[in-house]
């Protein structure tokens, strides 16, 4: 009798904390199976579907697959996507990370300086690719004169299709102080005991940098590196308002989501836009892999060292 | 055995080596500041010609290049004319005079305004436009008239905070459940949580188009408010981090008093968090607001748009009107800047992602 006693609320109460459990996070149980799971699914069987919405989904096979790899549209919006993230991707993390170990110095007017530059990363959008398109304007602009007066001719920016990426490009660079504030939040993380123990085996300043920084930041640039990634690939609205949807000059901004976009919501090709959202989320996780891979030979762990010992 | 080194020596040389370190860290801060002080400008200026751009007319516009600071050039009355004042300089002396006519060769002539009979007939380009400080602020309810702001306030309102309230209820809901209970599975669905957050959205867009679309929710404010009440990865991942920084003595505590799971969220565990709170509350205002892509795809009546779908169509319609254009993004972007000042410690410390490194 006393030991039923005992046995029984301590089996109810492990029950009844698993129930708590799941009772709390059923919202999110709720919203994964309904906004996440279920359309994952549903988007894959669309995408064998030709399908535009009004009528009901129609089975065509691997007809969108092997439409995708013949359209010229898409492997030039692909090719534009690359482009600019073969470039925007290292600026942002050059410039990002060397913003951060500036500010990450004993200067003055140090929290001037990181609100200056963390500024923009709160105003992104429309407004802001209105203001650049502004500032690249030939006619009304401030960059074109600002490089007179270094005696450079500049290009004519969005209205010339070999310099609209470079633009945006430039343009990316101006929120650089988003990636920047990640970066100085894992250089403050580095702990100075280390710092003192370099000092003591006769590391200098670069040596320090090359030794204890870099190592000790590396998971935060892998972070960054994967999530800009992922985010290159959903870039959108700023492409949308400076060619208004059309991704011009002569397509030169047809970035691979703003291609998907067309197709889903102005042409109606919902099982071709589901197929070419599948193949972009192949491309993701095939190239975060690849990152997640040469991980090993560059991100540094602090478990790691743990581990070995 | 060992070695003795003078001692005045090896003082000279630890004086001789701090005075370096210093003069190199000296000389190091300095070229930080100036390096600093550069990018500063670059970032800033975007924005200073945001601003002048806003407060010029139509006739400011054309200036080549353009001028950071509003001006235009001051005009006085000739005859009953409005002429351009010039400074020029006449026999080494100089003095102001309007431009009354363009002659033959590049040159104008010039008149006293004061005495009209003192006519000069000088080479323009020589002389140099009177200007004065002129803001046209009537740009800015000018654009807002235009571009129907009120209602789309309201709507980026309506989305902004009620998506706001979803969120903090749904999101602490959860990141409680993942912190504080044990259950089988529990922790590989945490994994699966934190998955989505590298999840594309596009692979489960058209589906959930569909969806809304069946529902009959397209073209209203549904389908950008509902799903925040059920949670995102980045804010259950967020307040998780912070929840379990909470001392378990807490619930214990409260436990003991008699007090529900529900209560210790409620009355223990919440009013510890409101940094982190605080936190998802102020990015979501930021995503909300700014967001371009979901009202776009799913709000189509004009009177159902946000501010910035709204913004957007406003330059696609008008965009040879720059300043006005400009106007209304400077009022667009103010909110978020205001935020940012009176939350700056939120922002600059990086509490968002100081947890993702674990």
């Amino acid at each position: 009798m006393n030991l039923v006693k005992i046995h029984r609320p301590r089996i109810s109460m492990s029950r009844r904390e698993s129930l708590w459990a799941y009772a709390t996070i059923s919202p999110w149980i709720i919203g994964f199976l309904v906004f996440i799971l279920g359309p994952m699914i549903a988007s894959l069987y669309f995408s064998f579907t030709e399908y535009n919405i009004i009528d009901a989904p129609r089975w065509i096979g691997l007809q969108n697959y092997q439409k995708v790899l013949t359209d010229p549209f898409f492997w030039h919006s692909l090719g534009v996507t690359l482009k600019f993230a073969v470039f925007a991707l290292p600026l942002n993390l050059v410039f990002g990370f060397m913003i951060a170990v500036l500010l990450n110095q004993k200067i003055r007017g140090l929290k001037i300086w990181r609100t200056v530059y963390y500024l923009p990363s709160v105003v992104a959008g429309v407004a802001v690719a209105l203001l650049f398109v502004r500032i690249f304007s030939p006619s009304q602009g401030i960059l074109n004169p600002f490089l007179k007066l270094f005696g450079i001719e500049g290009p004519h920016w969005f209205d010339d299709p070999n310099w609209s990426v470079p633009a945006l490009v430039i343009m990316s660079l101006w929120s650089v102080g988003g990636g920047m504030i990640i970066y100085l939040a894992g250089l403050q993380g580095v702990p100075t005991d280390l710092y003192d123990a370099a000092k003591v085996d006769g590391a200098n300043r670069a040596q320090r940098f090359r030794f204890v920084t870099l190592p000790m930041v590396s998971p935060v640039i892998f972070y960054n590196l994967v999530m800009g990634l992922i985010g290159t690939f959903q870039y959108f609205t700023e492409v949308y308002v400076i060619s208004a949807g059309t991704g011009g000059p002569v397509r030169s901004t047809l970035f691979y989501n703003l291609y998907l976009y067309q197709n889903a919501f102005r042409y109606f090709k919902m099982g071709y836009a589901s197929t070419m959202a599948w193949i972009l989320f192949l491309i993701v996780v095939i190239l975060t892999l690849l990152v997640f891979r040469s991980s090993s030979y560059w991100v540094y762990y602090e478990g790691q060292l743990r581990g070995r010992h | 055995m060992i070695a003795q080194s003078p001692p005045p020596l090896q003082t000279k040389k630890i004086r001789r080596s701090l005075w370096g370190i210093k003069t190199q860290d000296m000389i190091a801060n300095f070229l930080t500041t100036i390096v600093l002080a550069a990018g500063g400008v670059v970032i800033i200026m975007p924005l200073l010609f945001m601003i002048s751009t806003a407060l010029k007319d139509r006739n400011q516009l054309r200036q080549v290049p353009p001028l950071l600071i509003p001006q235009e050039i001051t005009t006085v009355k000739v005859n009953g004319e409005d002429e351009p004042l010039y400074n020029v300089t006449v026999d080494g002396q100089s003095r102001q005079m309007a431009l009354i006519k363009n002659l033959p060769g590049g040159k104008g002539r010039f008149v006293d305004p004061q005495n009209p009979n003192d006519v000069q007939d000088l080479a323009i380009a020589g002389q140099s436009a009177v200007r004065q400080l002129e803001m046209h602020f009537e740009n800015i309810p000018e654009a807002l008239t235009q571009m129907k702001f009120g209602q789309r306030l309201v709507n980026t309102l309506l989305v902004t905070f009620i998506g706001m309230a979803g969120v903090l209820f749904s999101c602490s809901l959860v990141a409680y459940g993942f912190s504080r209970f044990r259950a089988p599975w529990l922790n590989v669905l945490f994994i699966v949580l934190l998955s989505t957050i590298m999840l594309p959205s596009q692979v489960r867009l058209i589906p959930t188009y569909v969806l809304f679309q069946k529902l009959g929710w397209v073209d209203t404010l549904l389908p950008l408010i509902v799903p925040a009440f059920f949670a995102n990865a980045y804010d259950v991942f967020l307040l998780r981090q912070f929840f379990m920084t909470i001392p378990l003595e807490l619930d214990d505590a409260a436990k003991i008093d008699g007090a529900s799971p529900l209560e210790i969220l409620m009355y223990v565990i919440l009013p510890q968090a409101r940094p982190a709170l605080v936190t998802v509350a102020i990015f979501h205002f930021l995503y909300a607001w700014n967001d371009f892509y979901e009202p776009l795809i799913y709000l189509h009546s004009p009177e159902n748009w946000t501010l910035a779908v709204g913004l957007q169509t406003f330059d696609a319609l008008y965009a040879q009107n720059t300043h006005l254009i400009m106007a209304a993004s400077l009022i667009m972007i103010l909110p978020p800047i205001i935020l940012f000042f009176l939350a700056q410690r939120i922002f600059t410390q990086g509490i968002v992602f100081t947890g993702l490194k674990q």
